[in-house]
């Protein structure tokens, strides 16, 4: 039911062999900044799922005799204030990051996409109230909105994964909702209707697939901030708990007084932190061309 | 255009209206108030005290009259009294606001100052190495948390000068005003820029893809005058709508590098009320946010129909 087009995408841009991995080779080269992404974006998603045995410390144990060493050939990136290893820290920071970014990226926009399906596809009064309660969340800041939810909730991983999701939702609701209005007047809905389909079905089986690219384009784009924001809100104190390795966390935790001694506590989480979001943007910038020819800049 | 202002005026007060409650219902289903830590901290609780200070504080009343007497306070300028300090809120946010402000404008200027004219070289050259370095450097720039790149200033100051810019309210030399102010606006507006440069960029293109372009082109004008007497000076009309939305993700970036250079003004004291849990600097703060952000987004469709002549709001 997918309708993404790759075959018509890949002709015009002069790909004579449009079947499998010449397909995916072409991709690679035509995009290579989207593939350097894809490639920094695989190599996180490693480092979270092979923590345990990429690390030779545990990220938890403290070790009182070696607090605050620089960067040697036992760790790589030096110990924080309490001995524990900074690399194996960031290794499973990884973890963390991810689950919150996948996380509240998928639950925001699963929440999106219902509203913005409901509001473009029922109208009416569903619609204006929809509308007046996205109005509301866009008026707040993301990081802000998210700060006084998690200050709300308690600081936990769930909680800080509900308190990202909720500020996503508008975004996704409006595209989708924009969505919608134009594909309610297309004739394959008119057709399915004069059929007998009833209204939930065609929204949910000849609507909603039909918005796929541009849904895949936003949350590719959010992932990026939502990795930001858990990021800044760890960093204020407000996010993940201690003990979890947490990249903002860490930055929080060395800040302006560690800028003297131990610049490599500032260093890496913060180079972490870049990395994951620059690999999901250059990534998700790829992905809107290929698939969203019309956003193309 | 008359009638579309007051309706946008209506739908900004039912926004508003929707956020107060939004935001005061948020605050309030947390078990435990601020008498609760408070009694916490001291360690024993006193059945009788504990009450008299949550009636002194007006949480034994039905959350509904707590948010009426909120409210009815907020449109007789009173914003009620900080839980931590014990002085007007008003007292408290007041003198914060020019602090934030100034940090703020400069670094929305630093943010148009390279962003734009950045943005207009990379659309101009769409496609060519100067286009794809620009590109990767903005989105290099989105990608940089501004707290880190705080950090980052304030250690390269440590290694360049041997110290760290500390805010003082009143700066005796140019240089220390520029320690105080410019460089955490630049940390703020490099994310902005970015921003900026990428939106003018997109804009910029569109633009040139027009047919009063072609039709330019075609009639024999010059490449630099098709560029920036056809094309520039619509261009930069839509740039405009990036400051509405850029206010914000100015807020956000503030509040963070508010916290790293240790600045007293109000985008980290909305941090420090929320770890105290001091609730009415928290409601008020948030509040002054969102009428920052709706006034911003406002004025500036407003400003946008003023320049534009194309555009005329009806309905």
């Amino acid at each position: 039911m997918v309708s993404i087009n790759f075959d018509n995408e890949l002709r015009r841009a002069g790909a004579h062999s449009t079947n499998g991995w010449r397909r995916l080779t072409f991709l690679a080269q035509r995009y290579l900044l989207g593939t350097f992404g894809l490639i920094i974006m695989v190599l996180f998603v490693w480092m979270a799922i092979s923590a345990d045995l990429i690390c030779r410390y545990d990220p938890l144990s403290v070790d009182s005799a070696h607090r605050l060493a620089s960067p040697s050939a036992q760790h790589w990136m030096g110990t924080d204030s309490f001995g524990r290893d900074v690399w194996s820290r960031i290794i499973h920071g990884a973890r963390i990051s991810l689950a919150v970014g996948i996380g509240a990226t998928a639950l925001g926009s699963s929440i999106g996409v219902i509203v913005g399906l409901a509001s473009g596809y029922l109208s009416g009064w569903v619609d204006l109230i929809f509308q007046r309660i996205t109005d509301i969340l866009q008026a707040l800041p993301l990081l802000v909105l998210a700060l006084v939810m998690t200050a709300a909730l308690g600081p936990s991983l769930p909680n800080v994964i509900i308190a990202i999701a909720i500020p996503l939702i508008p975004t996704v609701a409006r595209v989708i909702r924009a969505n919608t209005l134009a594909l309610r007047e297309q004739p394959f809905v008119e057709a399915a209707k004069s059929i007998g389909m009833s209204e939930t079905r065609i929204a949910f089986r000849h609507v909603l697939p039909n918005t796929l690219a541009p849904l895949i384009v936003l949350a590719t784009a959010q992932l990026g901030s939502t990795i930001l924001t858990e990021a800044s809100l760890s960093f204020l104190g407000l996010g993940i708990p201690e003990p979890y390795p947490s990249w903002g966390r860490m930055l929080s935790e060395s800040a302006a007084e560690y800028v003297r001694t131990a610049p490599w506590l500032v260093i890496f989480p913060g180079v972490a932190i870049s990395l994951a979001v620059f690999g999901t943007n250059l990534f998700g910038d790829a992905l809107r061309d290929i698939l969203d020819p019309r956003q193309r800049g | 255009m008359f009638a579309y202002i007051v309706r946008r005026l209506v739908l900004m007060l039912v926004t508003l209206v929707g956020i107060s409650i939004i935001i005061f219902v948020l605050l309030r289903v947390v078990p435990g108030n601020i008498v609760d830590i408070l009694f916490d901290a001291a360690g024993f609780v006193d059945p009788t005290d504990k009450a008299n200070l949550e009636k002194e504080l007006g949480l034994n009343l039905p959350i509904y009259v707590q948010y009426l007497h909120w409210i009815g306070g907020l449109l007789q300028g009173d914003l009620g009294y900080s839980y931590v300090s014990e002085k007007p809120a008003l007292q408290e946010i007041l003198p914060r606001i020019p602090i934030t402000a100034r940090l703020a404008a400069l670094a929305l200027l630093f943010s148009a100052s390279i962003g734009i004219p950045l943005g207009v070289i990379s659309a101009v050259h769409q496609g060519s190495r100067l286009d794809y370095t620009l590109r990767v450097v903005s989105l290099s720039g989105l990608s940089l948390p501004s707290f880190w790149l705080g950090l980052l200033i304030l250690m390269a100051s440590v290694s360049l000068f041997g110290s760290m810019p500390i805010y003082n309210p009143n700066p005796k030399t140019w240089t220390e005003a520029f320690a105080i102010y410019a460089v955490p606006a630049m940390a703020v507006g490099f994310r902005s820029a970015a921003l900026t440069m990428r939106i003018t960029r997109s804009s910029m293109l569109e633009i040139l893809r027009q047919d009063y372009i072609r039709t330019a082109r075609a009639k024999g004008a010059s490449e630099s005058s098709v560029n920036y007497r056809h094309a520039l000076k619509n261009a930069i009309l839509p740039v405009i709508t990036v400051i509405g939305i850029e206010a914000a993700f100015l807020i956000g970036g503030l509040i963070v590098t508010e916290t790293v250079f240790n600045i007293p003004g109000v985008a980290r004291f909305l941090v420090e009320a929320l770890r105290w849990r001091d609730y009415p600097i928290v409601q008020n703060l948030v509040m002054l946010i969102a009428v920052v952000v709706v006034v911003a987004n406002f004025t500036v469709d407003m400003l946008y129909a003023a320049i534009d002549p194309r555009i005329r709001y009806t309905d």
